[in-house]
């Protein structure tokens, strides 16, 4: 038995009947009310990525956690029958990096110092004036679920993401999120859970930071000045009749207080060379360091596995600038860097690196695995692909306790294919997100008639309707 | 920096050169050169030998012991590695952090790019070392790096081990912003004045002096056990000054004019520290005796001068005239096209001044190496110091003169006849690349071309996020 798509059915009598005849065996269930939260797949492909696939197999989902995964699994009374024959199970995918729910930056209150105007808005003279800094920017409290991104990726297999505030050198702390909810709460599974920072300078010529080595020491004194804060707070405390009043800074509470949890801390780094220098200034200032980027990565295997750094590794492959003088010759080291940079998965995987991808600003799904395929076709397993996609994404971003695999216990983050998650053919046909279902449905063709209506297929399909929401 | 507002470089034909990962022979015998030893005259018919990285021996009757490599120079000169004593390769980004009147914070040691392609171009010229400086657009300005140009190494194998860092000093029109300013709506920095420079200046050491005082009375109490100290903050603008203050970090200050240089030797002396270099010093040649006098250096030009106001009382003569009146003279590139023919730089003090050929080849060797305090490892060929050498194919003080090889801890990281040799192999590659990159765009358009039957490409999603972006070397 499939469940149908709900648009087929027209009122409610036959949305009724239509729930009645697809989850026959959830009918006392639904005599309590609101939406089905126990759910069965059986007689599917199932493949938890923690331990071998299952080729014939159950998985059970009760309110919003997964119960059981095996061959032989009872399933409850209440639940929700699901026949997954011919269908494959997987855990739901991660894009590590994007933003996913963000208001673009020119709305949030950070972004003042990302604008690229000649005329910096205010001129900072050194780290203590903290331009470019909100740390304390948390993307879960920023979040806008009306982006309609939130669903297309859903309906792509993605059912978490980190998402990351833009803006300045201390952008803030990126969150993950569950790609599904109600609420903007709702979305949120780990609100910090990465520091964020960048070294792009942001001043211009007359305002700090200007250069990257402005953007390194102003970073470099943040840290030292919230190390300094942790000596010095306590300190004071314990004698304030001894000491000066310790000033109030924001910035400096907010890091000492990510450095002190361990919370991860994402320097964007693509060239060996950035690579390089960004494992060097992690060593230096003793932070769970998280690679962003990671392009050339191929080149340095052997010290991130010596350092045992993560990398979030770009599915935005470089490419020629779209804006290239056509009549500009090409050096063969980008050329270089351009043929090899998909390769790098592939050597991260060889030398025993962590890594998990991100969409980086990719406009839609199908470009990340049109990307992906490049990475494929340079040798990465579609094994290793989906562990990237899944537990060791989570594993990088400290959820895989909750998070990445098929595994009782953990948040029924799982999705349903007709194939191989990394088939161009394959489609998604269910996704779960915290437990909940979502049925993904083939939008109609291009309405060149009707422009004005494109939330007519929008992001929560009638399928929701369907089951209660 | 002479032109403050970096001028981007744009690489027409880059063909990069694979790293250097030639494997270092423990023993090499350079045979039957005229070797140029700059501390004791020119051996005719000689030959080095050096043995892991270091000279072993020097004279005409060396002779290669088994298993050395030799590398035959007959009719060829040996020279010690040139070394450039103010330079800008090698930086990622931005040569200035512009905004701060005192931006000692930043240190271009952070921001080494091992895969600028003028360290090659530079080794081709004959440069083993140089000083990396941060730009001038402060009166006191970032901290500072000497490196050896040993392309195809990280960034972390470029500095030259054991040498002092430095800071970057800067007097005159470009810390005072005088041929340019900021866009119209921002306020103008101070300060706009040589008096202001001077103050600038001035208030850094007045607050690094307190600072340090700071750092004393907290070590001194904490040494007592004093419990609930609280320590000062530290402040990574004011370390560096301190470290001035200790002589733990040479000073090289950017300057034109004999009054401004005078204006700094008289603020040094009262704070009680030493101006390492006076870099450019145009003007050096009306004040030589002072300049002498405080034992510093000077590191100018041949004959480069009037691109500003403050560089036009310049003479040809200054090197030699400096040079005569006791004051230790080297000739620096800042630029990464005069640093590959420095030797030419150096022979000009030969006509203008009468340098003796030795003397002018001092210039850019044992000279530069004294006032970066090297001298103990480079800028002679001498038993025990770096192999770090040049052979040219003529005298090097004439204009005839190419670099064959440049040798930098005995390892050869410029071969002319092994870049001839490798350009068809690596023009094909890129040819190849190039190829590669047609037929895989060729074949996504076809593939996009099939008639799709999935719609979900009909909505466009919001813009993505800005990209990254790869930053490949090169233009800054």
């Amino acid at each position: 038995m499939r469940i149908r798509s709900s648009r087929e059915c027209a009122s409610l009598l036959l949305i009724a009947a239509c729930i009645a005849a697809t989850f026959a065996l959830a009918y006392a269930a639904h005599g309590e009310g609101g939406e089905p939260r126990y759910f069965a797949i059986t007689n599917a492909r199932i493949i938890p990525v923690s331990g071998p696939a299952i080729s014939n197999g159950t998985i059970v989902i009760a309110k919003g956690l997964i119960q059981a995964v095996g061959a032989n699994v009872p399933i409850p009374p209440e639940a929700w029958v699901i026949d997954g024959k011919g269908l494959t199970v997987y855990p739901g995918l991660t894009d590590a990096g994007t933003d996913l729910g963000l208001p673009k930056p020119e709305d949030s209150a950070g972004a003042v110092h990302a604008r690229k105007s000649a005329v910096p808005s205010e001129i900072a003279s050194g780290p203590e004036d903290r331009p470019g800094a909100t740390p304390w920017r948390v993307a879960a409290d920023e979040l806008k679920i009306d982006d309609k991104r939130l669903a297309t990726w859903r309906n792509a297999g993605f059912t978490s993401a980190l998402t990351l505030p833009d803006g300045g050198v201390f952008p803030g702390q990126g969150s993950l999120i569950n790609l599904a909810g109600e609420r903007a709460g709702d979305f949120v599974v780990k609100p910090a859970a990465g520091l964020s920072i960048s070294f792009k300078p942001i001043g211009g010529f007359f305002s700090f930071p200007g250069s990257p080595m402005g953007t390194i020491a102003y970073v470099r004194q943040v840290f030292i000045d919230a190390n300094w804060f942790a000596q010095a707070q306590p300190a004071y405390d314990a004698n304030f009749t001894k000491f000066e009043r310790l000033p109030y800074d924001r910035t400096e509470r907010v890091v000492n207080k990510s450095l002190r949890s361990n919370e991860i801390v994402l320097l964007p780094a693509n060239t060996s060379v950035q690579i390089l220098r960004a494992l060097r200034l992690a060593d230096e200032w003793r932070i769970s360091a998280v690679l962003l980027g990671g392009q050339q990565a191929y080149a340095v295997t052997d010290v991130l596995a010596l350092k045992k750094t993560p990398v979030l590794v770009s599915l935005k492959w470089p490419e020629r600038p779209k804006d290239a003088d056509p009549e500009a010759e090409e050096t063969l080291r980008d050329l270089r860097l351009r043929d090899l940079a998909p390769s790098t998965p592939v050597a991260l995987t060889k030398a025993g690196v962590k890594f998990a991808f991100y969409s980086d600003g990719l406009a839609a799904p199908k470009d990340i695995f049109k990307n992906l395929r490049k990475a494929l076709d340079a040798g990465l397993t579609t094994d290793a692909a989906l562990r990237a996609f899944t537990l060791d994404a989570a594993e990088i971003l400290g959820v895989s306790d909750r998070l990445g695999s098929l595994e009782p216990g953990k948040i029924a983050n799982v999705i349903v294919t007709d194939g191989d998650i990394f088939n161009e053919k394959t489609k998604v046909k269910h996704a779960f997100v915290d437990g909940r279902w979502f049925e993904v449905h083939e939008e109609p063709p291009p309405d060149k008639t009707d422009e004005k209506k494109p939330e007519r297929h929008a992001d929560f399909p009638e399928a929701d309707a369907a089951v209660g929401r | 920096m002479r032109h403050l507002v970096p001028i981007a470089i744009f690489f027409t034909a880059l063909l990069a050169q694979a790293p250097t990962q030639a494997q270092t022979p423990n023993v090499i015998l350079i045979r039957n050169a005229t070797v140029l030893t700059v501390t004791h005259g020119t051996i005719e018919h000689g030959s080095i030998l050096i043995r892991d990285g270091k000279i072993a021996a020097v004279g005409t009757d060396v002779k290669a012991p088994d298993g050395a490599t030799v590398i035959d120079a007959a009719g060829q000169f040996v020279i010690p590695g040139i070394i450039d004593c103010h330079s800008h390769i090698a930086i990622d980004g931005n040569v200035n952090e512009g905004g701060p009147a005192v931006s000692s914070m930043v240190n271009i040691a952070d921001v080494l790019n091992p895969a600028d392609i003028n360290i090659y171009r530079d080794l081709a010229g004959g440069v083993t070392t140089a000083n990396i400086l941060h730009g001038s657009a402060n009166p006191i300005g970032g901290q500072t790096v000497v490196i050896k140009l040993r392309w195809g190494k990280q960034a972390s194998q470029l500095p030259f081990e054991g040498a002092l860092p430095g800071i970057k000093f800067a007097l005159g029109e470009n810390p005072k912003h005088s041929n340019f300013g900021p866009p119209a709506g921002t306020p103008a920095r101070y300060p706009a004045t040589r008096l202001g420079v001077e103050e600038v200046i001035r208030q850094a050491f007045t607050e690094a002096r307190e600072y340090k005082k700071q750092w004393d009375d907290y070590n001194r109490r904490k040494a007592t056990g004093e419990p609930n100290l609280l320590p000062p903050r530290r402040d990574l603008r004011l370390e560096p000054l301190v470290e001035v203050l200790e002589g733990k970090r040479f000073v090289h200050a950017h300057c034109y004019r004999a009054d401004e240089i005078l204006m700094l030797a008289r603020v040094a002396k009262e704070f009680g520290f030493k101006v390492r270099t006076f870099q450019h010093v145009l003007e050096g040649y009306k004040i030589a005796d002072e300049i002498a006098v405080t034992g510093v250096g000077g590191s100018t030009f041949s004959d480069w001068w009037a691109y500003k106001m403050e560089a036009y009382d310049a003479i040809p003569y200054n090197a030699a005239l400096m040079h005569e009146r006791g004051v230790l003279v080297s000739i620096n590139s800042d630029s990464a096209e005069e640093a590959r023919h420095l030797n030419q730089e150096a022979a000009k003090s030969m006509k203008y001044g009468d340098l003796s050929a030795n003397d002018a080849l001092k210039l850019i060797t044992l000279n530069p190496a004294i006032q970066l305090g090297i001298d103990n490892r480079a800028g002679s060929i001498d038993v025990g110091k770096d192999a770090d050498l040049v052979i040219y194919n003529h005298d090097p003080l004439s204009v005839y003169a190419v670099v064959q090889k440049t040798l930098i801890d005995g390892q050869v990281y410029f071969d002319r006849e092994r870049d001839l040799a490798s350009r068809p192999s690596l023009e094909k590659e890129k040819q190849a690349l190039l190829e590669k990159e047609k037929k895989a765009a060729a074949e996504e358009k076809k593939h996009d071309e099939k008639p799709e039957k999935k719609q979900d490409q009909k909505k466009k999603p919001p813009k993505p996020a800005e990209s990254s972006q790869v930053v490949s070397g090169g233009g800054r």
